[in-house]
């Protein structure tokens, strides 16, 4: 349980994917000019997150893992070569499902985040997440815990800098810099103000 | 189509209309692979050659190509050229595979390659389109090894990890800069390159 907790906490904010592994950066550039927007993608985000990561998880290890398939009569197989075109594929398949039922069944959560969720399928966070989980050979409970611990991670990023981006409006930001240039620069910023969490440790 | 025609076609890519610098795509990739000089070449290079592949196939089918599912398409053809520059790295260059580890994978969703080939691949003829992929991956490659040779040059006094601060600066009290080796420094750097090339460009 505390090993839960720990790669939770590990992945809002000391290992936060957005400001330490810079992932998610173009649509975090593009869409972090309104809060309201902000909030929407980023719950988009950290919804997809929750559920394609242990999906991804269980495709990985029932069928592309070094001799995965031994469940279906096929010992000794080894597809990992594979998983970049089958977790891309899960990705825009989910994305695409959850779209759906959420129009559905919850027609109110469909306005809300539907604009965003075709825009996330090549969200570089989204394979991101996956492709760590496996590196770091999570289970599955560890899986569904560092997917919406890093898409919530991912929220606070884009919402603290679209309400800082709402602020810098009345800057005097010398020419040239204004734009891109200071917001990588604000970016930095907050990933130093993030990195001063690693001093927490849960053992 | 005069060699003039192709000639400005990849200076485009390279300078003018630089991928990070002026388009602000594929930024994430970018940063995280920058803190040495040797492993953003290895980026630069792979980018360069899926993306130039991916703008030759794709422009070769391109008639073929039904509109509605171009976007899949697309993404299986790049997946595929991925996978191969993986496969390369882990046989030839294992270190540094190992280095790079998840952000090989993300040059599926590196947003230059599907911007080329949505904006260039899909209008354009064969050649043109390869030597359109050849520019940006090069002017992609430029902004990375700058960012790498920044980080590396401040962040450890070396370059291509052979020493260049010489002892004499140490006994003198010249330190390493740390914040350069961290995740914020990689933000700062490219926020500051991205001043200078706008005020570059503007005269």
């Amino acid at each position: 349980m505390v090993d839960l907790i720990s790669i939770g906490v590990n992945s809002v904010f000391i290992g936060n994917i957005l400001l330490a592994y810079f992932l998610g950066m173009c649509s975090f550039l593009a869409v972090s000019k309104n809060i309201n927007t902000a909030i929407g993608l980023g719950m988009a985000v950290t919804f997809v997150l929750g559920i394609t990561t242990p999906a991804n998880w269980l495709l990985y290890h029932y069928v592309l893992a070094p001799s995965a398939l031994a469940w279906a009569g096929f010992p000794g197989t080894d597809l990992s070569f594979f998983k970049f075109i089958m977790f891309i594929a899960v990705i825009a398949a989910m994305v695409q499902a959850v779209e759906m039922i959420i129009d559905r069944f919850s027609p109110s959560l469909y306005s809300a985040l539907g604009v965003f969720l075709p825009l996330i399928a090549v969200n570089c966070a989204i394979l991101g997440a996956a492709l760590f989980m496996i590196e770091r050979n999570y289970t599955l409970m560890e899986s569904i815990v560092y997917g919406v611990g890093s898409g919530t991670g991912w929220l606070l990023a884009i919402v603290t800098m679209a309400a800082i981006r709402k602020k810098l409006r009345y800057a005097n930001v010398p020419k040239g810099l204004d734009g891109m240039g200071i917001s990588m620069i604000i970016t930095g910023l907050m990933a130093m103000a993030f990195m001063l969490f690693s001093g927490i440790t849960l053992s | 189509m005069a060699n003039k025609t192709y000639r400005k076609i990849i200076t485009e890519g390279v300078f003018k209309n630089n991928p990070i610098a002026i388009q602000v795509l594929g930024i994430c990739s970018a940063l995280a692979v920058t803190v040495q000089l040797k492993t953003a070449l290895v980026m630069g290079i792979s980018l360069t050659f899926v993306t130039a592949f991916s703008n030759l196939i794709i422009s070769i089918l391109r008639h073929w190509i039904p509109r509605n599912i171009r976007i899949i398409v697309e993404l299986t053809i790049i997946a595929t050229l991925v996978i191969i520059i993986d496969q390369v790295l882990k046989a030839f260059l294992y270190d540094i595979s190992k280095q790079l580890s998840v952000f090989v994978g993300l040059i599926i969703t590196n947003c230059i390659v599907m911007g080329r080939a949505e904006a260039f691949a899909l209008s354009n003829p064969p050649f043109a389109s390869f030597l359109d992929g050849v520019g940006n991956g090069l002017g992609y490659a430029m902004i990375l090894s700058c960012v790498g040779f920044i980080r590396e040059l401040f962040g450890s006094g070396k370059i291509f990890g052979f020493k260049v601060v010489p002892d004499l600066f140490y006994a003198a009290g010249y330190q390493d800069m740390g914040l350069m080796v961290l995740a914020p420094g990689a933000f700062i750097v490219i926020g500051l390159l991205v001043w200078i090339q706008k005020i570059m460009t503007k005269e």
